[in-house]
């Protein structure tokens, strides 16, 4: 048998509406149509009244999810695109994010974002939103890169009393595959070793981890040992990991899909020029996406995220440095 | 008689009228002399931040926080002082938050109008119109999703919050799902400065209602009479299932919009319309008037709302306020990401 990165999510939901009966989910096609990428597909039949098709709403869908997490339950809403969840931010950053906060009172809210981009998708269903919940406090932010990942960190998303927002990439749905679905993960808030390597950390999140590990596999061939860490989860940050991995290599580039003024990766390039100057042999480097909308066509989409190839090219100048 | 800054027995059915009147009263004159005091306290210095008062409004917010019953959902906005006490908010906690004590209920993290306890159903308000109408559809999803029936949330909303996208999503996904939801819109005019005009253009808000498909209620809501009546039938017709009501209300706000606003943009003409009676005022009269009061009781119910409001004043006054090294800041519940996030 082998499971799907979009199988694993759809997994784990009903998982999560099997364990606990306070779990539902609610957003734009999830009932009887199972979703616009069929994340959800034959909940709403397995789990009669608890798999609710919101109205195009996506202020009104969140504002409902905090006020269900404050009564008791543990809601999951269904962006249809995390590129939509814009006409839910509001609900999002200033009443989930800051609830607990302001009234020692939890709120187990889960925001499922489709994001990053495919080809062909264009400027409005491609994006990638982690870098701006991750500036609220109060949000877990999460970026699934695997499908063990995509499984097990959805039903802690769920889990956990805070709102999250759980990030899951569009190109891995159906591109990645794993042989079953994971019996023990790493915790939430802890980045993986994804590779192992001795000459230059290679940090990334969400489906950049893919384009990272193919970059070390290419140049191992050339005797270049390229460590790869997979983040995780983006808030919080596990900068431990990141700082032993430095450690190790002395150089390193960080990678994301978003955009690139602020965001994950200015951060974490932040962090280790602050925290862990002394252990670098070459400035700290970073990669994104180009700063414009994200394209339509694929000629154009294709060079305005990081690739394997413009990765590779940026690893082998910063090795040379 | 029932003292200030106790709760009366919120159930409609059981109060004669002339109990239920004057529980009202009682209220909206304790709600305006806290108001009063919010205002001396902020002219004098002692206020971090904003004051927003109810004033011209209490008629309106009491009748809301008396149809509402033990275990309902409110949401109220900013000129609801009146609604809150009736609803069960103690002049403590109400003190407490404005002053920015730790020991209230948004612990200094929160503080004026933004006061709640959502655990008991009384939710605290983001400054964002609309936003918490959609919450309150939530907490009813909830009851429906646990079995529980016979619950109402409410809503308090202005004419300038019914602009929004929040209002409009929200009170459309109420009518899709058939909620219990009461929305309350207090139509005084302006929005801070903008008058309605530049805020809608249909006749009334309440034909609203027949867009989204829900009831409507309209009410004059400087006449407690009248507040009274249309807000349980609303709150009642909700609970029998009859699904979302838009109750509109028109009347003044008889101040700014916040003490640092002296409202010289509100019309004198309004100002002399009956939307511009001060309904504490009628309020008194029809008590008078129907011989549930005399000059004498009145005087002694103002005396004792003073002091229920002076009394806690001082006694929050001498209460520390929040230490800063004390402070947690920590904004997750998760325990286990407290050591990560710490160092976010």
């Amino acid at each position: 048998m082998s499971i799907t990165y979009l199988e694993a999510i759809r997994e784990a939901q009903a998982r999560a509406l099997a364990d606990d009966p306070r779990v539902f989910i609610y957003g734009q096609d999830v009932g009887a149509f199972g979703g616009a990428f069929k994340a959800t597909k034959n909940l709403a039949v397995e789990f009669p009244g608890r798999v609710l098709d919101a109205p195009i709403s996506e202020d009104a869908m969140v504002g409902a999810a905090i006020g269900a997490a404050i009564e008791g339950m543990r809601p999951i809403i269904e962006m249809q695109f995390a590129d939509f969840s814009t006409a839910g931010f509001n609900q999002i950053v200033n009443h989930a994010a800051a609830f607990y906060w302001r009234t020692d009172v939890p709120c187990p809210i889960t925001v499922r974002l489709p994001c990053g981009g495919t080809s062909g998708s264009g400027p409005f269903h491609s994006q990638s939103m982690e870098t701006i919940y991750a500036h609220y406090p109060g949000l877990v932010v999460m970026t699934p890169a695997t499908v063990e990942d995509a499984y097990s960190m959805l039903l802690e998303a769920v889990a956990i009393d805070d709102p999250v927002i759980f990030c899951e990439h569009k190109y891995l749905y159906y591109h990645l595959k794993a042989e079953a679905l994971p019996k023990e993960a790493l915790p939430v808030g802890k980045a993986r070793i994804a590779r192992a390597g001795r000459d230059l950390t290679l940090i990334a999140y969400s489906a950049m981890v893919h384009e990272a590990l193919a970059v070390a596999e290419e140049l191992a061939t050339e005797g270049t040992e390229i460590e790869v860490v997979d983040l995780r989860t983006v808030k919080p940050l596990d900068t431990d990991t990141v700082m032993a991995s430095v450690a190790r290599t002395g150089r390193v580039l960080c990678v994301g899909e978003a955009w690139p003024w602020g965001g994950v990766t200015a951060e974490v390039i932040a962090r280790i020029a602050s925290e862990g100057f002394d252990l670098l042999d070459a400035p700290p480097q970073r990669l994104n996406a180009k700063d414009t909308p994200v394209p339509y066509h694929p000629n154009l989409w294709m060079v305005h995220r990081p690739t394997s190839q413009s990765i590779a090219a940026a690893v082998r100048q910063l090795l040379r440095r | 008689m029932l003292p200030p800054g106790q709760p009366p027995d919120r159930n409609p059915g059981t109060l004669p009228t002339r109990e239920r009147a004057v529980a009202a009263y009682r209220w909206m004159l304790l709600a305006r002399i806290l108001d009063d005091k919010f205002a001396s306290l902020y002219r004098g210095g002692k206020i971090h931040g904003g004051v927003f008062l109810g004033r011209g409004q209490e008629a309106l917010s009491v009748a809301v926080g008396l149809a509402l019953k033990k275990g309902d959902v409110f949401a109220p906005l900013i000129r609801d002082a009146a609604g809150r006490l009736a609803f069960g908010e103690t002049v403590l906690d109400a003190v407490r938050t404005y002053l920015g004590s730790p020991l209230g209920p948004m612990r200094a993290r929160d503080g004026n109008v933004h006061r709640g306890r959502p655990r008991e159903g009384y939710l605290p308000m983001i400054s964002h119109l609309g936003a918490m109408i959609s919450v309150v559809n939530g907490t009813l999803l909830a009851r429906r999703f646990k079995g529980i029936s016979g619950t109402v949330g409410a809503a308090c909303l202005g004419e300038g919050g019914t602009s929004t996208g929040a209002f409009h999503e929200a009170l459309n996904q109420a009518a899709v799902e058939k909620l219990p939801l009461v929305l309350v819109v207090a139509n005084n005019h302006y929005a801070y400065s903008t008058h309605e005009s530049r805020q809608f253009a249909c006749r009334s808000l309440v034909d609203k209602a027949i867009g989204y498909g829900v009831t409507g209620h309209t009410v004059e809501g400087t006449d407690l009479a009248a507040c009274l009546e249309v807000l349980d039938e609303a709150v009642n017709c909700a609970r029998s299932g009859g699904g979302p009501q838009l109750v509109v209300a028109q009347l003044l706000r008889l101040c700014g919009h916040g003490e640092h606003d002296d409202a010289h943009y509100i019309d004198a003409k309004l100002r002399a319309s009956r939307d511009g009676r001060d309904c504490l005022q009628v309020a008194a009269e029809w008590l008078r008037k129907c011989g549930w009061a005399d000059t004498a009781t009145l005087a002694q119910w103002h005396d004792e709302a003073v002091e229920k409001v002076e009394t806690t004043v001082a006694q929050v006054q001498r209460e520390p306020g929040p230490d800063p090294f004390a402070e947690n800041w920590r904004a997750l519940a998760t325990k286990h990401l407290h050591g990560a996030y710490a160092s976010a």
